[in-house]
């Protein structure tokens, strides 16, 4: 089956292009393909945001990690994960149409379109653990997990929640773009990983109080905020997958936007605060908490409520970071207080500000829908996270206990560049590998 | 008083001021350097050429001390930076003839203390 979806990409070409001569059509799917675009350069965002807020002599192996989970994420969606997630099947997992040979469409587009749409979220939602895990983590490791993450862990959830036939998506659970499916799935696997890997060397000294370790290039790193930042405009807009009347994806954007800018202000005005100084780094993870939180209810709720969600998310962010350090889960980048503690905050925001005159399935809990909505946006949002945790857990410790997770103490002393891919980032220049 | 220059591994370094404060001596320059010993550097790949690196990163750190302090100071650097392995460096002493604390123009041994 895989082998004649190989040979015979004529076939692939042709499904699902039922009416190609419609303009409208046409529109729609050169939106959803500039939507999958921007959320392909995303990728480069996450690439500059980790390599920039961890140490010169990991950039190679953070950006090496980066390149090579989007190709795998792509290669795997493309033989199982499309098929388990959008396949016929259950309501836990889909499997008809492995290596896209007669795959279900469920969008009007046409099925590659849908498909390099969701291929580049499934790129994303495996880029989010590299971070968390930078630094100390053996490169065959990373891409033995990826393969997991991408042709199984993220499909099953995704079939539940974004496939017609999932059992959370016949609740009614909502989850515009992803807040659980791809933020809260990443984030919390990124928790375990984290936990079973073990803090850096030196980050938490013998008197058990954290140290900071500072990325080498905030330059990098904010480059990197912007790049998903403008990615997020074909992350959230673009899953309408079509353009309509253009009143939903006006509002999406505006949602958006307005999300990352509270979260930027509230971050930094709450690490001013408590920690006296306006410190961009967290300021910047504040703007990525406040998409991650907006990307769930991004269609359903109003212009002010994103506001208020965005500075929410924000705050949580701060303590997020802060409780992390005190259970000693040492997370270079903070993709888990971004991704993982706000795709909860953003999955359960539906089932508060939601509205179901903007397609919710009910009204959340200040329009007067009371606790239905809610109670499923944490059932849904609890029973991904503890799926995927528990699944990832069991690969991670399998690893840990054949070829291994962590590389040695020298070679992480040393830098992961040289030990693991025998060159450097910045050949040339003096890089202090002292810490 | 004596000056010690020791070249050690860059990664040693935490692990040699732990023994350093042990010994109670905390102060100290620490350089970046490079150079090469008997073994003449690694090889690194680039784009699948094989690329020699003969000078290598170590760190170069100076401390200046009281006659009292050399042992332990020593001592304390060849603990933190050995590993047994080629490449552990080496600690050279010299004879220091005045030090002047600029602060408060003191001179020899009270301006190193």
């Amino acid at each position: 089956m895989l082998l004649s979806a190989i040979l015979l990409p004529a076939g692939v070409l042709m499904a699902g292009e039922g009416d190609a001569a419609s303009p409208t059509l046409g529109i729609d799917t050169l939106w959803v393909l500039l939507a999958a675009f921007l959320v392909f350069f995303m990728q480069a965002g996450f690439g500059m945001v980790e390599a920039g807020l961890t140490r010169a002599k990991n950039a190679c192996n953070i950006l090496t990690k980066n390149t090579l989970d989007y190709c795998v994420a792509c290669l795997m969606f493309f033989l199982c994960g499309y098929a388990i997630m959008f396949g016929n099947g259950n309501g836990f997992i889909g499997w008809t149409g492995f290596g896209m040979n007669s795959a279900e469409n469920p969008s009007k587009v046409p099925l590659l379109a849908f498909w390099l749409f969701q291929a580049a979220f499934c790129g994303a939602a495996a880029t989010i653990v590299a971070g968390a895990m930078a630094e100390r983590m053996k490169f065959a490791a990373y891409l033995t997990y990826t393969v997991v993450i991408s042709a199984v862990v993220y499909p099953i959830v995704g079939h539940w929640i974004w496939s017609s036939g999932g059992w959370l998506a016949k609740m009614g659970f909502g989850d515009f773009a992803g807040s659980t499916v791809v933020h809260s799935v990443g984030g919390w696997i990124s928790f375990v990983g984290t936990a079973i890997l073990g803090p850096r060397i030196g980050k938490y000294g013998e008197d058990g109080k954290p140290r900071p370790m500072p990325g080498h290039s905030i330059p990098l790193a904010s480059l990197g905020v912007f790049l998903l930042w403008f990615g997020w405009f074909g992350f959230n807009p673009g899953s309408t997958l079509a353009i309509g009347d253009g009143a939903a994806i006006s509002l999406i954007a505006v949602n958006t936007n307005l999300a990352a800018c509270a979260g930027a202000i509230s971050a930094m005005l709450v690490v001013w605060k408590f920690y006296g100084k306006p410190d961009l780094s967290m300021t910047m993870n504040g703007c990525l908490a406040g998409l991650v939180a907006i990307t769930a209810p991004c269609a359903f709720v109003s212009p002010a409520a994103s506001i208020v969600i965005g500075l929410i998310a924000g705050c949580i962010v701060v303590f997020g970071v802060a409780l992390l350090d005190k259970i000693k889960v040492d997370d270079p980048v903070g993709a888990v207080p971004v991704h993982g503690m706000n795709g909860v905050f953003g999955t359960l925001a539906v089932g508060i500000w939601g509205q179901k005159s903007l397609g919710l399935a009910r009204d959340g809990l200040l329009h007067g829908g009371g606790l239905a909505q809610l109670g499923v946006q944490a059932l849904g949002n609890i029973s991904v996270c503890l799926f995927a945790m528990a699944l990832m857990a069991v690969v991670f410790l399998a690893i840990k206990g054949t070829f291994g997770l962590r590389v040695s103490r020298e070679e992480e002393l040393r830098g992961l560049d040289i030990g693991e891919h025998g060159m450097e980032a910045y050949a040339g220049f003096q890089i202090f590998t002292t810490q | 008083m004596k000056l010690i220059i020791a070249y050690i591994q860059p990664e040693k370094l935490g692990d040699v001021k732990r023994e350093l404060y042990k010994a109670e001596v905390f102060k100290m320059s620490v350089t970046n350097a490079l150079g090469c010993g008997q073994q003449r550097g690694y090889t690194e790949s680039y784009r699948g050429v094989e690329m020699e690196v003969n000078l290598l990163k170590k760190l170069r750190l100076e401390i200046a001390v009281n006659e009292g302090f050399v042992k332990p100071t020593l001592d304390a650097i060849i603990k933190g930076a050995q590993s047994s392995k080629i490449g552990d460096g080496k600690i050279f002493i010299l004879d220091l003839v005045e030090c002047v604390r600029i602060r408060t123009g003191e001179t020899g041994g009270d301006a190193i203390g």
